[in-house]
């Protein structure tokens, strides 16, 4: 699969991110923000960072960078999306997931590897997993703690929308969710960063990798 | 000409981290009786020409998709200028 990467000015783990799509076996397209294109790509990955500077709130500027609009189109067409840390605050702030991201409720920036159970097999980003499996995977984020109103919440658990949640609660997160995903099962926001975790000699294991190699088969279930 | 200011707070409901912090910090200062904080933003936006009941709604619009996020925060519009 063409695995596009996007580059915001503050982006930092997109090149990571494009790394860990190609020792996916997948082919990596670099994305830049300010295009209207997405150069053929089967899925995207919204990466982490501080794009335009965190100003305003976490992700609500970059919400509306021209190649938002292609982005939140092909999403609500099916495509795969895969927002991580910023880029699941972007997938928030564009309301392709519920919730928002706010500050750490302990202030401090956190940057540690986590340990996440797996809670949803069956999204874009997650099949590479059974239900249960816990994987340990870097978080580090200073505006990570994940909140929406009670309904909300409700629906999320009772639809099976949890994709990760953290064992043992790193940043004051509501019912612990690490990640989302939307009602179609194709874009997913995680806060943590699989793709920092996707070989052996850097990082905490290899055990990110599947965020990106579950694409085959959802290459193959939209066939 | 006007100027129309558009007040960001945190809801109620949702935790206020650097509010907290303010709090923390002011007894270390001696100032005591405050129970709680609350931090918000403040936008003051110029407008250009007559504040007609359109660019009024233009402001509410801007603030509901882009200065505020209505997941987490209230906002509040209020002219406080209104120059012929």
């Amino acid at each position: 699969m063409k695995v596009g990467v996007v580059t915001f000015p503050g982006s930092l783990d997109d090149v990571d991110a494009r790394r860990a799509v190609r020792l996916a076996g997948h082919e990596d397209v670099a994305l830049w923000h300010a295009e209207h294109d997405l150069h053929g790509a089967d899925a995207v990955i919204l990466p982490g960072g501080f794009s335009y500077g965190d100003y305003l709130r976490c992700g609500a500027i970059a919400r509306f960078a021209p190649i938002m609009a292609e982005v939140v189109d092909a999403a609500r067409d099916g495509m795969p999306v895969l927002g991580i840390c910023n880029g699941f605050q972007i997938l928030c702030e564009s309301h392709l997931l519920p919730g928002a991201l706010i500050r750490n409720d302990h202030r401090k920036f956190g940057c540690l590897d986590q340990r996440l159970r797996i809670e949803n097999n069956t999204t874009a980003w997650t099949s590479a997993y059974d239900v249960g499996h816990e994987v340990t995977i870097v978080l580090k984020n200073g505006e990570g703690s994940f909140v929406a109103d009670e309904s909300t919440l409700d629906m999320l658990e009772a639809e099976g929308r949890v994709v990760a949640r953290y064992l043992g609660n790193p940043n004051g997160s509501q019912r612990a969710i690490a990640g989302i995903t939307n009602e179609a099962g194709n874009v997913v926001g995680l806060m943590p960063h699989p793709e920092h975790a996707v070989e052996s000699l850097c990082g905490p294991g290899a055990e990110g990798l599947g965020f990106f190699s579950s694409l085959d088969s959802a290459a193959l279930l939209a066939h | 000409m006007a100027r129309v200011v558009v007040d960001v707070m945190p809801k109620p409901e949702i935790l206020d981290p650097q509010g907290k912090a303010v709090l923390g910090a002011l007894p270390r200062l001696g100032f005591d009786g405050v129970t709680d904080v609350r931090q918000g933003k403040r936008f003051e936006l110029e407008i250009e020409g007559e504040l007609t009941d359109a660019r009024r709604a233009e402001v509410e619009q801007m603030a509901e998709t882009l200065l505020s996020n209505p997941v987490i925060e209230d906002y509040r519009v209020s002219v406080v200028e209104a120059r012929p």
